[in-house]
């Protein structure tokens, strides 16, 4: 277990766990994953996302109401980690459900359930003294997000204290999809090649086998998010896995072969 | 009730502290943004032309200095202290807000931004930006929940005829803390060109330190009054608290005299249970907010709590980070007066001294009128009140029957 993309590009697959249950979240990672995803995020429901668009947003909200916590999150990366123990798994979550169950006790528990690493959409390098103490305590990858708005000092702090991969924002704006790629996330991964070795993965927007031939051609690989997440919402619980498998095995095919 | 978490740890690494709380906790994508506004901030605060052009907008267009006002009726009728008002409630626009939408609209106009970005709550922060995004000639959008733009319908219709553009949000809890998420997500998407104007001590460096700054002309203001007006500081000032900003204002001057107490009311709203009040110091617990850290309305998941309040200015989950650590320290004291308390305040005040508060000071004269009557004849009392209550006519006309018999 460990954070690699042996595929090229390599994909990550995010989902926000619980939605519609905790049972499908699993059928849908492990279908992902077979499906060729290297990594999955599991998206811990939060009432108050402000980083994410609509679709994961509602995603969220049914979560929430569900009562689907941070606890159920762990035991589900561990279910996931049991299942398929190769696959590539990063906890993503804002930053108060983990302060709430307490860094300490949330580090040992994701280590413990197997996670590779973890993702807190807000929380910067600046405010993450302790949280970085904990997690190499436990070795756990903590991955930071770039930004298109980021200058150098800051992706190179950045780069410093990522592990796994980093996490590059194509554009910038909350989750969710869009007609084209910006340039600027090409210029992005580019200037954070210059700090860094790791991984970069490419993510905001992504949602066809066009965006993932794009990113391919800069990075190593890319995430996919709210075009995953709003296909579960629209699939019974029953057909999202093998929908979400199909979807994937399209990301990595090339235009004309879709359109024929 | 509150639960223990890991508290930060003070670092000097991490900018804009009060004690444990305060920080930024953010999406990577606005701190470039962030750094770039602090800077520009201590450029302007350093600037004498910027703080004379302020200081002639709050004197001559905002109506500043502010009256003191003794209650003289009031005072009287409870027995006990004496009780001043502070009239946040004759400036322009009708709340303390112009202070801070004054100062910060400079600041976006010093750094060439033209497009303008706010949440309300009350109403009172939104009409206060799109009345400064007029007189500067920028482009203003302002969110507000659904609920609040039902509660809060006049300062709605005054916004869109000051030529803002209202953006309902109808996320959560439909009311302040959405409001406010959905300008952050604006932000994020639009922070090349946009200003984000946020409206109370809350959020992410520098913000909580720059909304105090801009409301600090209410505490200096009320010392040289209260000196003037009795010869000696007041025994306690007292302001309501919602994000923080009117009480952080009217106290500022005061920290350092421990002998002033600075009292804050939080909404009770209509019970004890989460849920049903926004009072974030006896049902809260220290966790992360809207960038940063400090005490929230939280479940036993780290899920942010729905909150009620009669009024939407102080309806909701979390608190200033200053008011925070004034809270750990001592220095000052939190109390909360519910829904009732603050309608049977609008009617006191109304019917004995002419003056018709908002329902978020309501609470803050709520506590005057609980406080007085147990106080010798040589206390003071000053009462900050932030707001006029002339939004509040369909909630007041409503709960009060002013049109049945």
């Amino acid at each position: 277990m460990a954070i690699r993309f042996d595929h090229k590009p390599g994909l990550v697959i995010y989902l926000t766990a619980g939605d519609p249950t905790l049972d499908a979240t699993r059928a849908v990672a492990v279908a992902a994953i077979d499906a060729g995803a290297d990594v999955i995020e599991l998206g811990v429901p939060f009432s108050d996302p402000l980083a994410d668009g609509p679709v994961i947003q509602r995603a969220m909200e049914r979560a929430v109401a569900r009562g689907v916590s941070l606890r159920d999150v762990v035991k589900l990366a561990r279910e996931i980690r049991a299942a398929r123990p190769a696959a590539g798994i990063v906890i993503f979550s804002y930053f108060n459900p983990i302060l709430h169950y307490g860094l300490h006790e949330f580090v040992d528990a994701a280590a413990a359930a197997g996670a590779d690493g973890v993702l807190v959409t807000d929380l910067i390098v600046e405010e993450a003294g302790e949280y970085l103490i904990e997690m190499a305590r436990v070795g756990l990858a903590p991955i930071f997000l770039a930004a298109p708005t980021s200058p150098d000092e800051r992706l190179e702090a950045i780069a410093t204290h990522c592990k796994g991969f980093i996490y590059a924002i194509s554009r910038v704006g909350i989750t969710g999809t869009q007609q084209t790629m910006t340039s600027d996330a090409a210029s992005l991964v580019a200037r954070i090649r210059r700090w860094s070795t790791l991984p970069v993965a490419v993510g905001f927007g992504i949602s066809n086998s066009e965006h993932v031939a794009q990113v391919a051609e800069f990075a190593d690989a890319a995430v996919v998010g709210s075009a995953i997440v709003g296909l579960i919402e629209g699939s019974t619980p029953e057909a999202a896995p093998g929908a979400v498998a199909r979807f994937i095995e399209g990301l990595r095919l090339p235009q004309a072969a879709l359109a024929r | 009730m509150a639960s223990i978490i890991v508290p930060a740890v003070p670092s000097e690494s991490r900018a804009g502290r009060f004690g444990v709380y305060g920080g930024r906790y953010v999406p990577e994508t606005l701190m470039a943004a962030l750094v770039e506004l602090e800077r520009e901030y201590d450029l302007a605060k350093a600037d004498a032309a910027f703080q004379a052009e302020l200081a002639d907008l709050l004197k001559n267009y905002a109506g500043r200095p502010t009256a003191l006002y003794y209650c003289k009726r009031l005072s009287e009728q409870l027995g006990g202290a004496k009780i001043y008002l502070k009239r946040e409630d004759l400036l322009h626009t009708g709340a303390h807000k112009i202070n801070n939408a004054l100062g910060q609209g400079l600041l976006a106009r010093r750094m060439g931004k033209k497009r303008i970005i706010a949440e309300t709550g009350a109403g009172q922060h939104g009409v206060a930006t799109a009345t400064v995004c007029a007189l500067l000639g920028l482009e203003c959008v302002v969110y507000m929940g659904d609920v609040d733009m039902e509660r809060q319908e006049l300062n709605v219709l005054r916004m869109r005829l000051l030529g803002a553009e209202v953006r309902g949000v109808s996320s959560g809890s439909k009311t302040l803390k959405d409001a406010i998420s959905e300008a952050m997500r604006d932000w994020v998407t639009n922070v090349r060109t946009t200003y984000y104007l946020l409206g109370s001590a809350l959020g992410a460096h520098p913000y909580p330190t720059m909304v105090r700054d801009f409301h600090r002309c209410i505490s200096l203001e009320m010392k040289e009054q209260i000196l003037e007006r009795e010869g000696r500081l007041p025994t306690a000032v007292i302001a309501c608290v919602g994000g923080g900003s009117n009480a952080i204002g009217a106290w500022h001057a005061f920290i350092a005299d421990r002998q002033v107490r600075l009292i804050g009311v939080e909404a009770g709203g209509r019970g004890t249970a989460l849920g049903e009040h926004a009072a974030r110091f006896r049902g809260g617990s220290p966790g992360v907010l809207q960038g940063t850290f400090s005490y929230v309305l939280q479940d036993e998941n780290g899920q942010i709590a729905l909150t009620h309040s009669v009024s939407a200015g102080l309806d909701y989950a979390s608190v200033g980070p200053e008011h925070a650590m004034l809270h750990d320290l001592g220095r000052a004291e939190y109390v909360v007066q519910d829904d009732a308390a603050a309608l049977d305040a609008v009617v006191r005040l109304a019917r004995t001294e002419g003056i018709l508060p908002a329902l978020e000071s309501a609470h803050a004269v709520a506590e005057a009128l609980r406080l007085a009557p147990t106080m010798e004849a040589r206390d003071i009392l000053v009462v900050n009140l932030s707001g006029r209550g002339d939004k509040d006519m369909g909630i007041l006309a409503r709960e009060l029957n002013l049109q049945g018999a």
